[in-house]
């Protein structure tokens, strides 16, 4: 069982108190209802799911409660670093720890 | 009566306390602190299984949790009867009874042994050639006879009455092993202060110690030593010894998971004692210290009873003080063996020859068997082992060939050399890498702070065990944060030597030879099986593993995997590390179910959710329904009533009268805040901002994609308050859904969410009478249609606590939604039940509710929908904005799919025959005479009889079911087909009248 760095408890707890929410940084259009099928395609249903780096969102559903941001091999599972919902990308290398 | 083969000249045994147990009805005698295995040896029993393909006579090949052969069934009593235990390691209690498996009619003469005269008949991939075809008797005939023949042993028929125990824990350093190593590097760790715990698999710490005779640490006897530093460690505050205890799985971050056996070796557990305990375990460090296995020698008849390994015998006679034979052959091509032999002939046994593939074994113990007058036949090989239920003799030649030499023994020792116990190492993921100066795989990149130590480590000689394990132990310790240095010294000397090792196949057992030379016992497979994987195209060992099932038995093929690739590699012509190492997973050896289960069985399996209404429910009777974690009230069934006549009757008189149900496990979720209107006119198709405070409104939820997610009506408190029900089984998700977009796509909006679930408990009072009921008990407001619509909500007092009282309807009927603070809810529905008496009202329960909104048409999400179906489809367009510019779901509502004509829409199914109900899930055609397979319209969500109707209604999912009204469909049952007509959902009180009436 991983154990997860929650950014707002500022805590590593156990993966049973997380919930997968899936790949994180695709925002909703702001104008959403204007968007062509291509773009909303693109938007909901497309999905990088990459072997190695993945960001992708988490939520502290049994802690907090917040969603938070996660970067994570997904070659060996491991957390690289969790950020708070909002804060921007972070570039960051494959076996790197940041 | 001293068993046969106890011996006084060694053991650790002396002076226990005698007890007896029985094998397949025979009584024999043994020593507390005997294992199975150790005893039946004791008593000259060799025989203890059946193999498992060939059901070849089979006895003990190890003195430990690597057993492949020795499996047998433990019974405690009718409900306690374990199968598959390793002798090796079940200990003796006064009055086990243990059975042999896979045998019959009985062990010594076994019908099914003429599997092993037809063998060429079973060799490798044997399954999957023959019983291909017909398919359908696999299931019939062949599943079940391979099974019943082909088996292990018989599975316990009754519940397991015994309880399990579960605990987490945390620790600095943990320690996995406790021989040499384990022991010295926890006492390192553990002398700076740091928590350790230090697990260990067998009923005593001391690992090889337990044989190796010739070890002193400290001054000490290796195995005196082993006992007293485990008590030394025992004492101290921050270490805990975990003995009878193994860890089995090595997961992600240091969490290793170890099962404890607690009360498997006593006579009588008493019920206090669980039966297993599993620890999970968390490590800041973790040190492996797994020992490492001795192989077997891959030969003709190396299967028969009598046949073990060196290190096993030698277990048996320093530990338990058993003689394995009389007369003993040794085969090895490692030092270690030497030692056995020597101890064995010291303790009386003769040796009739220690054969050596080796063509010049030197060093201090060859010469000492040789001082003995042990015959060394270097060079040499055994070809064949021979005997009938019992090993009688072994063969030998040269390993070059040429003559060969039958010399009788009771008793062959083998030993291929050890191979370090990677196991836990490789389930941590860490990488191994093959060294090829041993040829063996060794820890090679790690993937977790762990550490190897010892002989899983490749380190053979006692005094680098030791001294690599103190300095691991030191350091696990300062990188877990340990304040002050140990200065532990300890001093390890021994004569023992683990010099030597062959790999493969022996000489004589090669390609050209015939005869049964066994890689893996469990699985009964051979050397043959192996060339023949390579022989029909398999490459990877991974393919060779499976076409063969080499290494797949419970052992996980500790003896047999590295001899099972070095076969492979040598047909294939390669090196073994390029035909590969199967990767080891959990567990490491069989976990229960029990240990995993722990506590979550039967009540506590799941949470009970009972709503605050439960005791009056059961006080009139009702029949309870699961719904989700839920118990809810289903039907409440008066003296001589079926279900159907209470669902008919309560039915009716909710129309008639009125009803009272238990609406509490709606899920109830409250928004709050400056723009909770905003936030609403988002998370649901309808408009919110104008709706005015004290009024209510049908509210659908959508995903992105347009489909609906869940519905529910919605109250608006005030203009920053809304009062939000959902589905019973969506209450989370939608809490869930709303905090998602609260917290990451509309931040912005000053809102708070709110679960208000089990806070309010609720009482739907539908009916003509409902006001008539509850108007009495209601302080404050006025409950007049004028004042009080449909679809309004009130704040007031009831029974003098406060309510939440919605007008709102699911019934059809005028009707209130009664919510009380989950403390008063007893109290008031007393009191609306009292009410209710007065005026002819019945309990309803959920099954009611069901036919009560069907005959009015009204959906169940998860029920009349599934995932793909839009507001149009279940013709609820009306409750979509359409002057909205956003919401969830608007985008996705204009995808080209789902605005194509042809969607399955929800309509209403009418009976051609009224008494005809159909059967929800049923398949709607137009044509029933169409060729098999029929083209599907669609299906049955919902069908009911309703009394009120006086006849089946149904709703269904139906392409073009709008522009179908008036159509006969069909529903083909196996019986008959069903004639229907599409009509609107609505089949009773079409203008909805009764609202207000
Ligand atoms: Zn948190």
């Amino acid at each position: 069982m991983l154990l997860i760095h929650c950014p707002y408890c500022e805590e590593d707890r156990p993966e049973l108190e997380f919930r997968n929410a899936g790949e994180a940084h695709i925002a909703r259009p702001e104008n959403i209802a204007e968007i062509s099928d291509e773009e909303f395609a693109q938007f909901f249903f497309i999905r990088s799911n990459p072997k190695g780096l993945i960001y992708e969102r988490w939520r502290h559903i049994h802690g907090c409660a917040r969603f938070f941001n996660a970067v994570r091999d997904s070659v060996s599972d491991k957390f690289l670093m969790t950020y708070k919902a909002g804060e921007k990308r972070p570039a960051v290398k494959a076996g790197e720890k940041a | 009566m001293t068993a046969a083969f106890r011996t006084t000249a060694a053991g650790r045994l002396k002076g226990a306390k005698p007890v007896s147990f029985s094998f397949d009805g025979a009584s024999y005698q043994a020593l507390e602190g005997d294992t199975l295995a150790s005893a039946l040896l004791a008593n000259g029993v060799h025989l203890m299984g059946r193999s498992f393909k060939y059901h070849r006579p089979r006895g003990v090949l190890s003195a430990g949790a690597e057993e492949p052969n020795a499996l047998v069934g433990i019974h405690r009593d009718a409900a306690r009867k374990t199968p598959n235990v390793r002798a090796t390691v079940q200990e003796v209690y006064d009055g086990l009874t243990a059975v042999s498996q896979n045998r019959w009619p009985s062990l010594a003469f076994d019908v099914g042994a003429v599997n092993d005269i037809a063998s060429p008949m079973f060799s490798a991939g044997f399954y999957y050639k023959t019983f291909m075809w017909p398919k359908a008797a696999w299931k019939s005939i062949y599943e079940p006879t391979i099974r019943a023949s082909a088996g292990l042993g018989v599975a316990p028929d009754r519940p397991d009455p015994d309880h399990y125990a579960s605990r987490y824990a945390h620790c600095d350093v943990l320690v996995l092993g406790g021989g040499a190593a384990g022991l010295s590097a926890a006492l390192a760790a553990a002398e700076t202060g740091v928590r350790v715990i230090v697990a260990d698999e067998q009923p005593a710490v001391g690992g090889a110690l337990r044989f190796e005779t010739g070890s002193a640490i400290d001054g000490a006897a290796g195995w005196d030593w082993a006992q007293a530093t485990a008590a030394r460690l025992a004492a101290m505050d921050n270490v805990r010894v975990l003995t009878r205890t193994t860890a089995f799985g090595y997961y992600a971050q240091n969490m290793v998971g170890l099962v404890e056996r607690v009360s498997d070796h006593l006579a009588d557990p008493g019920h206090d004692l669980p039966r297993e305990r599993l620890w999970q375990v968390r490590a800041k460090r973790v040190i492996l210290a797994t020992g490492a296995i001795e192989r077997h020698m891959v030969f003709d008849g190396n299967d028969k009873p009598g046949v073990m390994l060196a290190s096993a015998a030698r277990t048996y006679l320093n530990h338990f003080g058993v003689l394995v034979g009389k007369t003993i052959g040794v085969f090895t091509a490692s030092d270690s063996a030497y030692a056995a032999a020597i101890d064995l002939k010291q303790a009386g046994a003769a040796i009739a020859a220690i054969v050596d593939l080796r063509d010049n074994p030197a060093g201090a113990l060859i010469d000492r068997a040789r001082a003995l007058g042990i015959e060394i036949l270097s060079g040499r090989t055994v070809v064949r082992a021979s005997g009938n239920l019992r090993v009688a003799s072994m063969t030998v030649r040269a390993t070059s060939g040429g003559p060969e030499r039958t010399i009788p023994v009771d008793a062959l020792l083998m030993s291929a050399g050890w191979t370090p116990s990677v196991h836990l190492f490789s389930q941590s993921r860490g990488k191994v890498a093959f060294d090829t100066a041993t040829r063996r795989f060794l820890p090679g990149d790690y993937a977790q702070d762990c550490v190897s130590v010892g002989a899983c480590n490749g380190t053979d000689t006692l005094a680098d065990t030791v001294k690599e394990a103190i300095a691991a132990g030191e350091k696990a310790a300062k990188a877990a944060g340990a304040g002050k240095a140990a200065a532990l010294k300890l001093k390890a000397e021994t004569s023992e030597s683990w010099a030597g090792g062959m790999v493969g196949a022996a000489p004589g057992a090669g390609p050209d030879t015939s005869g049964k030379a066994f890689v893996d016992f469990q699985n009964d497979v051979t050397a043959k099986d192996i060339r023949l994987a390579v022989r029909e195209g398999m490459r990877s060992i991974e393919h060779v593993k499976r076409f063969t099932t080499n290494g797949m038995a419970t052992d996980q093929g500790k003896t047999s995997n590295i001899h099972g690739l070095a076969i492979a590699a040598e047909a294939l012509g390669k090196e073994m590390p390029e035909v590969g190492l199967t990767t080891f997973r959990a567990p490491y050896t069989p976990v229960t179910f029990g240990a995993l289960i722990g506590h979550a069985k039967g009540r506590l399996f799941d949470p009970t959710r009972r709503t605050a209404f439960h005791a009056q429910e059961e006080k009139l009777g009702a029949v309870f329904e699961d719904v989700g974690q839920w118990k809810r009230a289903w039907y409440y069934p008066r003296a001589g009533e079926d279900m159907h006549a209470a669902v008919n009757r309560e039915c009716a008189t909710v129309r008639k009268a009125a009803g009272i149900f238990d609406a509490s496990t709606l899920g109830k979720i409250e928004v709050v805040g400056p723009d909770a209107a905003k936030f609403m006119e988002l998370m649901y198709t309808n408009p919110w901002e104008k709706l005015e405070p004290g009024r209510c409104r049908y509210g659908i939820m959508l995903r992105e994609d347009g489909f609906i997610y869940d519905d529910g009506v919605v109250g608006r408190l005030a203009a920053d308050r809304f009062h939000v029900t959902t589905t019973t089984g969506g209450a989370a998700r939608v809490m869930n859904h709303m905090e998602d977009y609260l917290q990451t796509e509309f931040p912005h909006l000053d809102v708070w969410l709110t679960s208000i679930s089990e806070q309010w408990a609720v009482i739907a009072v539908q009916g003509p009478k409902s006001r008539d009921i509850i108007a009495p008990l209601v302080e404050g407001i006025d409950m007049s249609d004028a004042a009080m619509p449909h679809m309004s909500v009130r704040e007031a007092r009831i029974c003098g606590a406060p309510t939440r009282l919605f007008r709102m309807s699911f019934t059809g009927e005028r009707g209130f939604e009664i919510n009380v603070p989950a403390d008063y809810a007893a109290a008031v529905w007393d009191a609306v039940w009292a009410q209710g008496q007065k005026h002819g009202a019945c309990a309803y329960g959920t099954e009611a509710m069901h036919v009560l909104r069907a005959e009015k048409g009204y959906i169940i999400v998860g029920q009349d929908t599934d995932g793909t179906v839009t507001p149009q489809d279940a013709g609820l367009d009306w409750a979509v904005g359409k002057k909205k510019t956003d919401f969830v779901g608007i985008r996705g509502l204009k995808r080209p799919d789902l605005v194509a004509k042809g969607r399955k829409q929800l309509v209403g199914l009418r009976t051609k025959d009224p008494k005809v109900v159909l059967e929800e899930g049923a398949q709607i055609v137009a044509d029933p005479k169409q060729p098999i397979p029929m083209k599907m319209l669609g299906h049955v969500t919902s069908s009911y009889w309703s009394e009120n109707c006086g006849r089946g209604i149904a709703l269904g999912l139906v392409a073009g079911g709008f522009e179908r009204m008036g159509q006969t469909l069909y529903v083909p049952m196996p019986d008959k087909v069903i004639e229907v007509e599409v009509v609107g959902q609505v089949f009773f009180d079409e203008k909805g009248e009764r609202l207000h009436g």
